[in-house]
């Protein structure tokens, strides 16, 4: 099935029109030798029902446990039904950037809206019409520090996720940036000796997360002196974004950057992708942040309407000089957070609440088992860090009893050695939790 | 049209949240009071006005299914309704990325088959899917570019880019700590061969170009290009957004290229979601495989798996394996299509802007005058001189008749450009229809200028003023 609607006849008149025998003759300027002489080594075509019963197969090979435990960056949270509605609106998802200002009404306002809600849940006062994803937001938020202050040090600490430290790894080794990672303390918050001793007069930006890889919540108003005080520049990431409904957000507490990933508002996890980067800052970044930026404005009648704005940031018109390379963005996913952040409302908080209390309750519960130790003690959003006797044999048979267990730390931390994270959201249910209770303590 | 805020009212909801049935315990016992915030500030609406208000946005939005959308280089082709369907199987869908790799055995095989197909149809060795867009796929493929010479031992600064390139190639360049040089094109608007050989010194770690360029020419001189660059130790890289020309006609791998970054996003058919999410996979020659971002799916006997141990990497550019559900689109359509398809789907897109371009000629002013690839770029500067019409005018005055207008201003190269790529999956009637209506306008613009000049008439909003977006910038809504 090949979606051409061109009939032979209409194939003829056209050719004839261009005055060509062949529609080889369009090729003509491809050096013979290059040519394709037979057709790529592909599987033959599919029918649709073909092709449907081909993928129904190949989905049938992943298995979905009906119980997760599994946080550490990627959220299983309840959707509400609009979402999906609104975003398989064919007039959105089949729609390219809105370059057209005139016919892109709807994503231009829906957008304008999202970076309003998301000011409003970060703290801050502006923010963009969304990154990559979590870990590239915080790495251009990085990159965009250290280029606005010329300073080449990154101040990084151990408890952001391991992931989004390799890529932040990543961008700085591209543009020849020093990365210095500094540890957390005993109570599973960063280190603020080591916080203050790293950071110094070269130092273009200090990478945080809170709630941290952890879980837990830091205390970044105690930290953001000893960042300015330097001159550097704070950026606030977070992985679990419904915290936002109850934590004190970053912007409030002095950060310039708030970064995270923002998947936990309305996307699925769709193993791995794709959510969107949350991207925010204070007015005074407006003009370099990364990203489009949707903005209200009048149409010639004085009617509101909405465009892409302060587009020479952008690389489209400013190339080499733009403040970032991104074109497309997660435009959809964003417009599937908005709709989700619409839904919840003030519930939000609700949310946040319940996260709360369903992880204590587990937390509580693992750590009533032999042996079982929480290893950290502040205070956590919906996910801990738990050291048990055997953190691969409790996994194996949780996932024997179908459950998808926590993350096993040693390989990203080996002082973490017999630990385990896990999550408990709103989706797990008191009888599933009693369950992996009754499976972990077998 | 009211914002959503406009329409909040207090103690409206729209989602509820379950009661705990968990053992109740005051949240402020334990988490301090002082981490809470004081409230969150959201609209307050019913479902029933969330919906209204999203259908009604949407009214005011144009997509592919709306209507013929010849956007020159996004390659906005017809998305296949099955491809969305099957992306949303609720066992692709539901999947935690640190699932165990035997619960995730399907997206694994979709992963490793997509990438296995996308090195065939290429000529390329090998591609990492990971990266989340084109423009992210052009900074990893320049990072390979930067760690394959630091593993050289190699100290190049500068990477040649041509004048009529995308924006983001120039960008991805300079994020990635090159000083990016430009090259001329030539007469025929291909690459200045004696420009390129001034250019192509030792500290310069390669050409960036783009097959078929932005004036949807193919560059003719490709071997020699090719050869040029390699002689003195360059890569040689070609920006993938217009592969929808030439997919089982050419190899890219074949011309000499080295690295390739693709958008999956244009040439197979998933939909941009008005703007995002796409998919940048790259692809790279053998020697290069090993500097691809981590982790990579590897096949042992009949069982897929993640492997991470790939010391000279580049490391990783996103959280995660990348944007998963787009790659589900993107397989289905490579397998509904099959070889013979996906040949056909480039020679009719090859075909319908051939047609285009023949049909407008004697209308607007055709600056390089050849056999086009999947695109054609006309200049409005006849209408300019003639009536002081521009192509901003005739593109807004496109929105009356009902069609999203071409590329405009762009290739930079071409004063007062309009890049028309009409796709394969539109009919012979919708370009002609098409056609009529830039003929129509072209005729306009001649009798009765004023009016093109104030279009659009017939739309939600009329010209929106862009200089006080700028000016005044108002990028979130505050209460009055």
């Amino acid at each position: 099935m090949d979606y051409v609607p061109h009939t032979p006849e209409d194939q003829r008149q056209m050719t004839e029109i261009i005055g060509i025998k062949t529609v080889d003759e369009l090729f003509a300027d491809i050096p013979e030798k290059y040519k394709l002489k037979g057709l790529l080594d592909l599987p033959p075509a599919l029918s649709e029902q073909e092709v449907a019963a081909l993928m129904k197969g190949i989905s049938s090979r992943n298995a979905v446990p009906p119980i997760t435990l599994m946080g550490a960056g990627v959220y299983n949270h309840y959707i509400p039904a609009v979402v999906g509605h609104v975003i398989s609106r064919s007039e959105f998802y089949t729609a390219y950037t809105p370059y057209q200002a005139e016919i892109s009404q709807g994503i231009l306002q829906a957008i304008y809206e999202y970076q309003t809600m998301i000011a409003k849940v970060t703290g801050m006062q502006v923010a963009n019409a969304s990154m990559y994803d979590g870990a590239s937001a915080m790495a251009e938020a990085a990159v965009l520090a250290a280029k606005t202050l010329s300073r080449e040090k990154i101040v990084i600490v151990r408890s952001v996720h391991p992931e989004y430290r390799q890529v932040v790894g990543t961008y700085a080794w591209a543009n020849g940036y020093e990365v210095v990672e500094i540890p957390y303390g005993k109570s599973g918050q960063l280190d603020r000796d080591a916080l203050s001793h790293a950071v110094d007069d070269r130092t273009a930006a200090v990478l945080v997360q809170s709630p941290n890889f952890f879980g837990i919540i830091e205390d970044i108003a105690s930290i953001e002196s000893t960042v300015h005080a330097k001159g550097a520049l704070l950026v606030s990431g977070f992985t679990e974004a419904t915290s936002l409904g109850i934590l004190k957000p970053a912007g409030e507490m002095g950060a310039d950057f708030v970064v995270g990933e923002g998947q936990s508002f309305g996307n699925p996890m769709n193993y791995g992708g794709p959510y969107l980067g949350i991207f925010a800052s204070t007015a005074k970044f407006l003009r370099k942040i990364p990203g489009r930026l949707a903005g209200a404005t009048v149409d010639k009648e004085g009617k509101r309407g909405f465009v892409l704005t302060l587009q020479t940031r952008e690389q489209h018109i400013r190339r080499e000089r733009a403040t970032s390379n991104i074109c497309s963005n997660e435009a959809l996913c964003a417009l599937a957070a908005a709709v989700y952040l619409v839904s919840l409302g003030k519930n939000l908080k609700k949310l946040a609440e319940l996260n709360i209390q369903k992880a204590n309750y587990l937390k509580q519960r693992l750590s009533e088992l032999e042996g079982w130790n929480v290893v950290f003690p502040a205070p956590v959003y919906n996910e801990f860090v738990i050291r048990c006797p055997d953190p691969k044999k409790v996994n194996q048979k949780l996932e024997a009893a179908g459950v998808i267990g926590g993350y096993e730390l040693e390989k990203d931390y080996p002082e973490l050695g017999n630990s385990l994270l896990f999550c408990a959201t709103e989706m797990l249910t008191k009888e599933d939790m009693d369950r992996v209770l009754s499976i972990v303590a077998q | 049209m009211e914002l959503i805020f406009e329409k909040s009212r207090p103690g409206r909801i729209a989602t509820g949240i379950p009661k705990s049935d968990v053992p109740e315990v005051a949240v402020t016992s334990i988490i301090s009071k002082s981490l809470f915030r004081d409230d969150v500030d959201l609209p307050e609406v019913a479902e029933v006005d969330l919906i209204r208000h999203y259908t009604q946005l949407s009214k005011r939005n144009f997509g592919v299914d709306v209507g013929f959308y010849p956007l020159g280089s996004c390659t906005m082709k017809y998305n296949p309704k099955i491809n969305e369907d099957v992306s949303r199987l609720p066992g692709l869908t539901s999947l935690h990325p640190y699932s165990p790799v035997k619960f995730s055995q399907g997206s694994l095989q979709i992963m490793y088959e997509l990438r296995q197909h996308l090195s065939e149809i290429f000529g390329m060795a090998d591609f990492s899917l990971q990266p989340a867009a084109g423009a992210h796929g052009e900074l990893t493929g320049v990072m390979v570019i930067k760690k394959y010479f630091e593993k050289k031992g190699q100290k190049r600064s500068k990477i040649l880019i041509p004048d009529t390139a995308h924006g983001t190639n120039p960008a991805s360049g300079a994020l990635c700590g090159y000083h990016v040089v430009t090259v001329r094109s030539n007469a025929e608007g291909g690459v200045d061969i004696g420009h390129l050989l001034e250019l192509m010194t030792k500290d310069v770690a390669g050409l960036m170009i783009t097959n078929p360029n932005t004036l949807g020419l193919f560059e003719r001189n490709i071997e020699q290009v090719s050869e040029i660059v390699h002689r003195r130790g360059g890569i040689l890289y070609c920006d993938g957004a217009n592969a929808n020309a030439f997919m089982g006609v050419t190899k890219p791998g074949d011309l000499g290229i080295d690295v390739i970054q693709l958008n999956l996003h244009k040439t197979f058919s998933t939909p941009h979601g008005c703007g995002g999410p796409g998919s940048g996979p790259v692809g790279v020659r053998k020697d290069l495989v090993r500097y691809l971002p981590v982790p990579r799916v590897i096949k042992k006997g009949r069982r897929y798996d993640w492997k991470y141990d790939f010391p000279d990497s580049i490391g990783r550019v996103r959280a995660f394996y990348g944007n998963f559900n787009v790659m589900v689109k993107a397989y289905t359509y490579i397998r509904s299509l099959g070889p013979d398809g996906l040949k056909r789907a480039s020679e009719i897109a090859v075909l319908n802007a051939n047609y285009v371009k023949e049909r407008l000629r004697a209308y607007y002013d055709l600056p390089y005058d050849r056999i086009c690839m999947h695109e054609c770029v006309f200049s409005g500067k006849r209408q300019v001189k003639e009536s002081g019409v521009h192509t901003s005018d005739i593109a807004k005055r496109l929105l009356d008749y009902g069609y999203h207008p071409p590329t405009i201003y762009f290739p930079l190269i071409v004063p007062e450009a309009i890049m028309i790529e009409p796709n394969e999956t539109e009919s012979k009637e919708t370009l002609d229809a098409f056609c009529d209506t830039m003929i129509a306008i072209a005729g306009e613009a001649k009798e009765n200028p004023d009016l093109v000049k104030s279009a659009p008439l017939t739309t939600a909003v009329k010209r929106l003023d862009d200089v006080k977006a700028a000016r005044e910038p108002d990028v979130c809504w505050r209460k009055a």
